[in-house]
Order: structure tokens, then sequence, then C-alpha cells
């Protein structure tokens, strides 16, 4: 189990307050889809994709995003329980959804650019470390269902 | 050869024409520091590295934070074969420094993260895309001359 020190605990649940979750996740999966283009394959279902303005005007990606950063709030709220919360999550993605794990890492990694941007300085590098090793629990427990 | 489509060609020339070139370098070697600890195995001679305000303080960190981004600016000015134009820096960097590859990685991180958080808004995911593929292309300049 990840270990937290209060600081830490503090840290996460203050940088997370700042985060407006509907903002931030209405453009996630667009900045992902546009910086790592193979993620495409994916979302066969979600209409056009194939444009930079279709991904950026694209409202089930939008819908997506507030899912993914609502299920982050619920890890912000379950940190000493982080893989426990994410257990059946990770089984969806990897038997149903087929996500190669690899990904969750890209998308741990535009969550965190996307704050950098609207956070700007608030995001000092303690509060990156910390912001860091948190999604890099979320990522873990999000892997812990694959074989 | 890398091939620049027109719009990342002018992002880039934006960004570092935009960017406060004293401010992003040391910034995001600092926070390489911070954020990715072992790190500062590189810069034993630096002095005091003990926390995270030593090293955002350090005058060594931040001379050698302004290298690294005139090292870049390098790069900027000879996009078309930045291979070449690293070519004695990445010898130096596996000869002289022995620095494992791995940490301009996390560097380049760091980078994305500073800039992001100067350009706010106006670092879109086009804009992500083009600058991480123009980080790219410099790490891979970077590893070139490893062996």
């Amino acid at each position: 189990m990840v270990k937290w020190t209060e600081e830490e605990r503090r840290i996460v649940r203050e940088v997370w307050e700042k985060v407006d979750i509907d903002e931030i996740g209405e453009q996630l999966w667009a900045r992902a889809l546009i910086v790592y283009p193979w993620i495409e394959r994916y979302f066969g279902t979600f209409g056009d994709i194939f444009t930079t303005t279709a991904i950026l005007n694209n409202s089930k990606l939008a819908a997506l995003g507030k899912i993914v950063l609502r299920g982050l709030d619920t890890a912000v709220k379950n940190m000493d329980n982080i893989k426990p919360t994410c257990a059946s999550l990770s089984r969806l993605h990897y038997e149903k959804i087929q996500v190669d794990p690899d990904n969750f890492r890209l998308l741990a990694e535009c969550i965190t650019i996307s704050m950098a941007c609207k956070l700007k300085a608030e995001l000092n590098p303690q509060v990156q470390a910390t912001w860091q090793k948190f999604l890099s629990a979320v990522v873990e427990a999000m892997n812990s269902q694959y074989k | 050869m890398v091939q620049w489509s027109d719009f990342e060609r002018a992002t880039i020339q934006d960004i570092f024409s935009k960017i406060n070139s004293d401010f992003v370098g040391p910034a995001a070697l600092s926070r390489c520091l911070i954020v990715y600890p072992w790190t500062q195995r590189y810069f034993g001679s630096f002095g005091n590295l003990y926390n995270a305000d030593a090293i955002t303080s350090n005058p060594k960190v931040a001379a050698h934070g302004k290298v690294v981004l005139a090292g870049l600016e390098k790069a900027v000015k000879n996009m078309d074969d930045i291979k070449t134009a690293y070519k004695d820096l990445s010898v130096l960097h596996s000869e002289k420094l022995h620095v494992d590859p791995d940490n301009f990685n996390l560097l380049s991180d760091c980078l994305t993260i500073v800039v992001a958080s100067q350009m706010g808004d106006a670092f879109t995911a086009d804009v992500q895309a083009a600058f991480q593929k123009f980080l790219a292309v410099a790490v891979a300049s970077l590893r070139k001359q490893y062996h």
C-alpha cells in the first residue's frame, strides 16, 4: 500500500480542490488524442475524431473526460485504498475495453499538463512531485487487474 | 530526417520567442532535481541540493539551467538537422558526463510543464504536440552518439 505523509495528503487535496473537473475534463481527451494520435483506436464509436476541430468539439469525448476526472476525485477521497477503489475499473479496461496500459501513463501526463496550464505557478515543483506520486498510484491501480 | 509542418515550425519559433529563457531553463532544471531526486547524482559539485528551497535558490543550478536552454535554442536554429548540431553535446553526455539517457525524457517532461504554466490556455493540444515532438527530436539527437 502506498504510504502518504500528512503533508502529501494535504497537497493532493488542496491542488485537487483548485481543479474545475468540468473545465479540464472537457478538453482532456482532446489533448490526449491530438498529442498521442494512436489512442484513436479506442474511440471507434465516438463519431468524428478525425480532425483537430472535430476532436475539440466532440461531445462524447468531453463527457468521457468528466467521467475520468470524477473517477480521479474518488481516488483523491480514498487515498489509502486506491487499488481496491480502482479494481473493477481496471478489470473493465483489461477485459472489455482492452486498453494497452501504457496509455494510462499518457493520460496521467495530459492531466498534469492541463493542470499546469490552469494552475501555473501554483503547480510548483513540490506540488508536482506529490501530485505525480498520487497519479502513479492511480496508474498502478489501473494496471493491477491486468495479467 | 525529421519532417516539420509549417504549423510545427511556426509553433516552436513562437514558443521560444515568447518564453523567458532566463526563467524557463533554471525552473525546468530545478524542477527536475526536485521531482526526480535521483537526477541530483549528476550535480555533486553544485553544492547544497538538500531540499526544494536550496535547489531553487542554488546559483549553479540556475546557471546550468540557462546553459540547457541555450542548447535548446541552438536546436531551434537548426531544426532541420538537430542530429548534427547536437553531435558534440551527445558525445559529451555519453563519454564525459555519463548521463543515463532516460534522464533526458525527465527533463523534457519538466520543460513541458514549465512552458505549459507560462503559456496557460495558449498551450493548446496542437501546441503541446508540436513542442513534445521537438523535444523528442532533441532527446533522440542527444542519444545518438551513445554506444
